[in-house]
Order: structure tokens, then C-alpha cells, then sequence
């Protein structure tokens, strides 16, 4: 994560792409540029000027604005009080800030609603407010940490409207993505970071996807294509008209009459714009929520009353959505994280029953999925927090398949892991798949999904409204049915065939 | 590997001895700013560390420091503050009296039995914060502090003449226990060393072993570091939350042991207050480790004992109070050094994690890029 020899520069009104694997250095690069670090050697300029940032106080004051990736907003307030928040002296909190907003949001097109609640909004419009929120404190270059991550491609293209506009009016906008086509399609120029110095750039005109992942990793992109069925007629999971109900009073439904069956060697994608209940779902069979009603059955055997452990002691392997916070201990090291999720079996412990953990095979083991899985560390005693994103994903999954599960949950399994750990992934569950393994994969990553799964289901407020066979779909179709515009079952249609309403119900 | 563990353990130590120094220092700028000598005061203190009735005193109140330490730390391990360990500690040593004094066994059963009677009363007591966090909500500081005042209440209560109370001059005592219940203690030459003392460096082996090399413990602590990540790796949250009350409470109820069993012989009105608030800043300082926590509680019980002599000191006197002064700052300064330093050696190994990847890259990459054919080829 060290950054050496970093060059980048950024034109006034351009949009400027940074693109590299996870773990390539793009956060720390960002981190320095909105001064939440400071660099050891080497230089910042804006315009013309050279700075030193202290803090992102600093930053801002110099005209820098950064977007998170995890947006960072109060559910409970509106917009307007949200974006005054921390910059009340600006323009007041009164009539001058809304209209401070209001004239903001006319120039850039953003559309933002300042009395609205930001519980209320969707992802695409809780960014808008996020990005308004650093034009509000006066930014002209925004940086965006992998804004369309949480977006189906319709936002996407509306994203993008919104920077073309930013740009037009002489801002600057650094753009961080892992992917590769709307960062050619966006951008104007591009930077490749990898292994924590800046390895080339390039021109979007006269680059292919497929060159820039090959400057990206020093070598080819690999494509998430499952080769041959290996679906069996044996169901290992079923679940049958499962409902959650939100906790309190309201009893909206958060999962509503949700039934599936994934056979052993099945993948089973989940399609859906973020918070449309799969968290809920994941929740539910693993074991941390507990349905409302409905049954989930494992290889026949009724699961819905076992608790969480006992049904990772039977098989259910699970990578979570949220590693940090569901998959690690991030301050402890390595092998205790080996142990976590696992603590009863071997080789962590003797046995089913018993008492001691055995601390020296659970090292051996970590030593050894270390190696297999190419977790890049210099030990296993070092904190999980030190390992970059993409490490840390690799051990989990090391983990998770090393104890030979029957049915894994992957939740974005490769978000945020690089290329090369990506294909090592994918391979794995393609693997597992091979040998009868029921997969539940739910992945933002519309290619991924619709190239690892068997099938496909679309869920949508706590629905399944559509299901679509992953040989033919294309993303586009899957994303106009994550908006909630299509149910059914989704048939490709090649335009201009003149039958398309005909499946699509 | 192995600089890592030396990393760890440089990490562990660098706390405490920032918040150390930190309060020495301060402590002398109160001493100068009063005019007194800013050094005197400590050869004084360290002086009195050399007199062995001295010494004997400073164990004696370590051991029972330590122990209420130990159950303040087994809930902060995993994130729960048990504030009652006063209230559980003073009911089991009242009831435990209570009980040894009406009830006699043979030695080598009264002694574990009254254990465990304190045991029960501690955990009892704590367990009740505990049942209402699990099932209401409630949150375990608010019922702890209330449950110190409530067994503040039901002592006095106990105690009264009608009921277990026997009145001794100006003091109400619950009566002299059985003598198979004293627990004997080793004679040296500056006094008695309490026999508990033991019982208190077998809890902490005890503690250790169960927090590092079992399931439970494992589970624990994980807890305690990442709830959600527990819940995921399928801790029981609520029953975890409940064990962890149940121990914390049973091993405050030793606590107050030692001096009951090893010396006063009698819960009176003189008996040992205030134990269960000190043993949070010794818990604090010793960072929830078995090892810390024993130098932490003999610093503590040093300060306690040594400072005395300071109001009789030849030729110039000083307040005794310096060593309470210099406990508060102890405990400010350790909660701040140790949010520091674990924040700096969380950036520290990141980036030495990332020095040390990128030099094993560059002399990969000096190989024709190995770890690129690798992948290419796992396709």
C-alpha cells in the first residue's frame, strides 16, 4: 500500500480516471490528495500553487472534494440540513442555503430535493446530495471513490450526464473505477496505478477495455464465464415462502413470500440495486434474522429454527457483504481470523464437543491457505487491518472453502479485489460448484453475475419480480429490471425484433 | 514472524509506560506549583517499598485489587462494563460471613464452600444486570450502578441486629466466622501474607487460559472485538452477554475474600469500600491482560500504602493525597496513551505490511513477473 513515484496531473475541466487493482495504492493516493495522510516525499500542486495538507479541512479550503464510496449522511435529517451540516457558516442554515442549493443544483443538473429525508432517497439521489454536499463547500476538483459501484447502469449514464455538466463548467473531477468500459466511456484522461506507482496512461479514443486491464495488471483480463452446467437434479437448499417483517411498528415487509430452490452444483445469482432486501435474505439464512414465516430447508433437513452456528457447523459457508464488519476481526492477527466463523470445527478446535481450541493446527492452516489462495502477507500474525482489501477477501474465501461447505452465501465476493484474485475466485467457486456445491451468489457486478450463474432472479423491494436465463440476458435488461420496470421472466430480444412486450410481463 | 511478535509486545508495554511517565510528570508540576519538592515525594514513596510490613501490606491489597480487577476486565473484554463489581463484592463477602459464621464444616470443605457461596452471591448479583440487559435492553452500566446502591441497602439491611447483625462497641459486625473457614496465610517477617493471595494468581492463570485457548473464551473476544462479526461466526450474543456477567460477577464475589478470610474474620462497618471503582482503573491499566493487571494492581496497592509516610515525613511533610492525585492522572493518561499508541501501531504495521509486499514484489518483478504467469496460467 506503500505509494512511490506517484505522477499524476489533472487538467481543469476534465474528467480524470484512476484506475488499478485494489491494493494498487488508489486509496492511499486519495487519502494523501484529500489530505487525510501526509505523503513522505514528493509534491501537491493546485494551480500552480504548492500545498500541504494537514486535513481535509485544508483540502477543502484549497478546493478539493472527496465523495466516499460509503456515503456519508444522516438518515434522519433532510438534504438541506445534511449539506449545511459542518459548514453552517457559509450560508446559514435559513432561506440563503436553500437557495445557495437550489441554484447549485440547477447548474449541474443534480435535481436535489433540499427538504426531502435522506431515508427516503435512493442510492443514485443520496449520491447527488453527496456530491452537492462538496460543491456547497466550494470544491472545483471533486474526487469519487468508485461512484458506480452502487449503481444500476441507468444511474450510471445519469452520473455521468451530471459530470459532463461539472466539467462543462471548468471543474475537475477524479474518478476512481474498477471498470474498465464507463471509465473509457467518461473519461478524458486516464491513469494507471499499479502495485503503488503510477505504470502508464492513456487516451480513452485509442484504448480498448482490454488493453487497460493488461497496463492495470500486467496481464490479460479474465472473464467470469462458467464453461459447462454442472446443475444437478438434487435440491440442497430450498426456501419456501420466506418473509421477514422490519422490526417496530411499521411491519413493512423486508423479504415478502421469497421461495427458491438451488440444487447441488447450482449458482443462483441475485440481481437487485443495493437494500432491495438482499442483506435481509443473506440475514435470514445464515441465521442472524429469523423469518417471519416460511421454511428453509438444507439437503431436506428443516433449518429454519437452527441457530447461525449450527448451521456453519453443517455446511453453510458464507462471504460476507461486508467483510469488515461481518467477515474480520480487523485488529486481530491473521490466524485468530482463520479461526472466526469456525471456532468449533477442526482443525480449530478437536471436535464437534470439547473445550480447547487448538491453536497450533489452526496456524498450520492459515500458513497453508496463506499459500493456496496467494494472500499476500509476510506472516500470519500481523493484524487483519494491514492486509489491503483484496487480501483480506482472499483469506475469507480460503477460509470459507476450506472447510468444504455444502452450500456457500457469497455477497460480492470479489468487490474490491483485483484482477488476478478476481479469476482465482471465481475459479474457486467454479470448482466447488464442480464438486456439488449450491451457490447464492448476489453480486452488484452485473457481469460477474450473469457469468458465474445458472440462474438468475431479480429481487426488488423484497420481491423476486423476474428471473432471466444468464446465457442470453445482457446487463442492460437486467438493470432495467433492478429499477423495477420489468417482471417476468426477461428474454433477450435482439432491437428492432418488434417482439419485445411479448415476455416481458 | 517473529519481529511482528516482538512489535506486539513492544506495542503492549509502550502504553502504560507513556501514561506512566505522562502522570509522574504532571504529578510534579501539581507539586511544583504548591511549592513542594517535585522529586522528594516518589524517593519518599519508594523508601517505604523497602520496609517488608510494608511490603506485606502492598500485597495483601494487590491480591484483592487483582481480583476485582480480573472481573472488571473479563467484561470489558468483550465490551461490557460491569460498574457493580463494588456492590458484588461487598454482598458476597457480607453473605459469605453470614454464612461462615452459622454454618461449620471441616477446613478442607468450609473454605471451597464458602467460595463458592461468594461466588453464587457475586455472580447473583451481577447476573440479575445481566438477564435485564438480555431481555430489556437495559443498559448493563445503568443497572450495575444501580445494583451498587441496592446492595448497599440489602447489606445494611442484613446487617441490622434483628436480623444477621451483632453489635461490637461502636461497630456492627455479622459475628466471628467459624474458625475452619480462616484461610491461613504464610507468616513472613513484615506479617502475614493472606493465603488467598494464591487463589488470586491462580484466577489469573485461570483467565488466561480460558480467554486464549478455548472455544468460549474465543468466542468472547470476539465479541468483544467485532459484535457483528461474532453474530456472523455464530456467537450467541445474548448468552454470551449473560456468561460474561455470570463470571464477572463470580469472581468479584472472591474479591472481597481475602481479607475476609484471612483477617477481619467479620463483614463489619469498616469492611473494604470502594474496591469495585479502583479495580476499573487497574483494569484500564493493565490493559485487560493477566500479566498487566497484576503490575497494575501492585502499583496501585504501592501508592495506596507507600503514601501514608508522606504526613509524617522528617524534615518537610507532604500530603498523602499526591498519590491519589497521581492515580486520577494515571488513569486520564492511560486512556489516551493507549487510543494513541494502538492507533499508531495499527498505521505502523500497515505500513510496513506494505514496505515489506512491495520490496517482494520488486524482486519478483526483477524475475520476469512470476506472479502474473501464475495467475494467467490458474485460468
Amino acid at each position: 500500500m506503500a505509494n512511490h513515484d506517484i505522477r499524476l496531473a489533472v487538467r481543469k475541466g476534465t474528467v480524470h480516471a484512476l484506475v488499478g487493482e485494489n491494493g494498487a495504492g488508489k486509496s492511499t493516493l486519495m487519502k494523501i490528495l484529500y489530505g487525510m495522510q501526509k505523503p513522505d516525499e514528493g509534491t501537491i500542486t493546485v494551480d500552480g500553487e504548492q500545498v500541504a495538507f494537514g486535513s481535509p479541512a485544508d483540502a477543502i479550503a484549497r478546493g478539493i472534494g472527496m465523495v466516499h464510496q460509503h456515503f456519508m449522511l444522516a438518515d434522519q435529517l433532510t438534504v438541506l440540513e445534511n449539506i449545511v451540516l459542518g459548514s453552517e457558516k457559509l450560508h446559514g442554515i435559513g432561506g440563503a442555503a436553500r437557495r445557495a442549493i437550489l441554484d447549485l443544483s440547477d447548474r449541474y443538473g443534480l435535481g436535489v430535493r433540499p427538504d426531502a429525508y435522506i431515508e427516503d432517497l435512493g442510492v443514485a439521489d443520496r449520491q447527488r446530495v453527496e456530491i452537492l454536499k462538496v460543491l456547497y463547500r466550494g470544491a472545483t476538483t471533486l474526487i469519487l471513490d468508485e461512484p458506480t459501484a452502487v449503481l444500476v447502469p441507468q444511474e450510471v449514464d445519469a452520473l455521468f450526464d451530471n459530470l459532463r455538466e461539472l466539467k462543462s463548467e471548468g471543474l475537475s473531477v477524479i474518478f476512481i473505477s474498477h471498470k474498465l468500459g464507463e471509465v473509457l466511456s467518461v473519461a478524458d484522461d486516464i491513469t494507471v496505478i499499479r502495485r503503488g506507482t503510477t505504470v502508464g496512461t492513456a487516451v480513452p479514443a485509442e484504448t480498448t477495455p482490454r488493453q487497460l486491464a493488461e497496463l492495470m495488471v500486467g496481464s490479460e483480463l479474465p472473464t467470469p464465464e462458467t464453461a459447462e452446467s454442472t446443475v444437478t437434479d438434487r435440491p440442497m437448499v430450498q426456501v419456501e415462502n420466506l418473509k421477514l417483517l422490519a422490526e417496530g411498528d411499521s411491519g413493512r415487509a423486508l423479504l415478502d413470500d421469497i421461495s427458491f430452490t438451488i440444487h447441488e452444483g447450482e449458482v443462483l445469482g441475485i440481481a437487485g440495486v443495493e437494500g432491495n432486501g438482499q442483506t435481509e435474505l443473506i440475514d435470514a439464512l445464515i441465521g442472524l434474522k429469523h423469518a417471519d414465516s416460511g421454511a428453509i430447508r438444507m439437503a431436506g433437513e428443516d433449518i429454519t429454527a437452527h441457530p447461525t452456528r449450527k448451521r456453519r457447523e453443517d455446511g453453510i459457508g458464507y462471504i460476507p457483504e461486508d467483510r469488515h464488519r461481518h467477515g474480520l476481526l480487523l485488529e486481530s492477527p491473521l490466524w485468530e481470523n482463520r479461526i472466526l466463523g469456525h471456532v468449533t470445527e477442526r482443525p480449530n478446535a478437536g471436535g464437534k464437543v470439547g473445550f480447547w481450541l487448538d491453536l497450533k493446527s489452526a496456524q498450520a492452516d492459515t500458513r497453508r491457505i496463506v499459500e493456496e489462495y496467494d494472500v499476500r502477507t509476510p506472516g500470519i500474525d500481523v493484524t487483519a487491518a494491514s492486509l489491503s482489501g483484496g487480501n483480506q477477501q482472499k483469506l475469507i474465501v480460503g477460509r470459507e472453502m476450506s472447510h468444504k461447505p455444502r452450500f456457500l452465501i457469497a455477497a460480492h465476493p470479489t468487490r474490491g479485489v483485483d484482477v488476478g484474485a478476481q479469476a482465482q475466485i471465481w475459479d474457486q467457486i467454479r470448482e466447488a460448484r464442480r464438486e456439488g456445491l449450491a451457490v447464492l451468489l448476489i453480486s452488484a457486478d452485473l457481469d460477474e453475475l450473469i457469468g458465474l450463474s445458472d440462474t438468475l432472479r431479480v429481487i426488488y423491494r423484497g420481491q423476486f419480480v423476474a428471473d432471466a436465463d444468464p446465457a442470453t440476458i445482457t446487463p442492460e435488461e437486467l438493470g432495467s429490471a433492478m429499477t423495477g420496470a420489468a417482471s417476468g421472466h426477461l428474454e433477450h430480444v435482439e432491437s428492432g425484433d418488434g417482439s419485445e412486450e411479448d415476455d416481458i410481463r | 514472524m517473529k519481529k511482528f511478535d516482538r512489535e506486539r509486545v513492544l506495542l503492549a508495554v509502550a502504553g502504560p509506560v507513556i501514561a506512566l511517565v505522562v502522570a509522574v510528570a504532571l504529578t510534579s508540576v501539581v507539586l511544583l506549583a504548591s511549592g513542594k519538592s517535585p522529586i522528594e515525594p516518589y524517593s519518599l514513596m519508594l523508601e517505604q517499598a523497602t520496609f517488608s510490613d510494608i511490603q506485606v501490606l502492598i500485597l495483601n491489597q494487590a491480591g484483592m485489587y487483582y481480583l476485582a480487577a480480573l472481573a472488571v476486565a473479563i467484561g470489558f473484554r468483550m465490551n461490557l462494563f460491569n460498574i457493580g463489581v463494588d456492590g458484588q463484592y461487598r454482598l458476597a463477602a457480607m453473605v459469605t460471613a453470614v454464612v461462615g459464621t452459622h454454618l461449620a464444616l471441616p477446613s478442607f470443605l468450609q473454605i471451597p464452600m464458602l467460595m463458592l457461596v461468594a461466588m453464587l452471591t457475586g455472580a447473583f448479583w451481577a447476573g440479575i444486570a445481566g438477564i435485564l440487559k438480555t431481555t430489556r435492553g437495559v443498559s448493563e452500566v445503568v443497572a450495575t450502578i444501580m445494583l451498587n446502591a441496592i446492595a448497599t441497602s440489602v447489606i445494611a439491611y442484613l446487617t441490622l441486629t434483628e436480623n444477621f447483625g451483632v453489635p461490637v462497641g461502636n461497630n456492627q459486625t455479622t459475628g466471628v466466622m467459624e474458625k475452619s473457614g480462616w484461610f491461613p496465610g504464610i507468616e513472613v517477617a513484615g506479617g502475614e501474607i493472606y493465603g488467598f493471595v494464591v487463589i488470586a494468581v491462580l484466577a489469573g492463570v485461570l483467565y488466561w487460559l480460558i480467554l486464549n485457548r478455548t472455544r468460549f473464551g474465543f468466542d468472547l473476544r470476539a465479541t468483544g472485538a467485532s459484535e457483528s462479526a461474532a453474530a456472523a461466526s455464530g456467537v450467541n450474543a445474548k448468552r454470551m452477554v449473560l456468561s460474561a456477567m455470570l463470571i464477572s460477577g463470580a469472581v468479584s464475589g472472591l474479591a472481597g475474600l481475602p481479607i475476609l478470610l484471612g483477617d477481619t474474620h467479620t463483614y463489619s462497618l469498616s469492611f473494604p469500600a470502594g474496591l469495585g471503582f479502583t479495580a476499573i482503573g487497574i483494569a484500564l491499566l493493565g490493559r485487560n491482560n493477566p500479566v498487566g493487571i497484576a503490575f497494575a494492581a501492585l502499583l496501585w496497592a504501592f501508592l495506596d500504602k507507600a503514601s501514608p509516610a508522606l504526613d509524617y515525613a522528617q524534615p518537610e511533610a507532604y500530603d498523602k493525597e499526591i498519590a491519589v492525585i497521581m492515580q486520577g492522572l494515571i488513569v486520564i493518561a492511560v486512556v489516551v496513551s493507549y487510543e494513541e499508541v494502538r492507533r499508531w501501531g495499527l498505521r505502523r504495521q500497515q505500513r510496513r505490511v506494505g514496505e515489506e509486499l512491495a520490496a517482494a514484489a520488486r524482486a519478483n518483478g526483477n524475475n520476469g513477473n512470476n506472479d502474473s504467469v501464475k495467475e494467467v496460467a490458474a485460468r
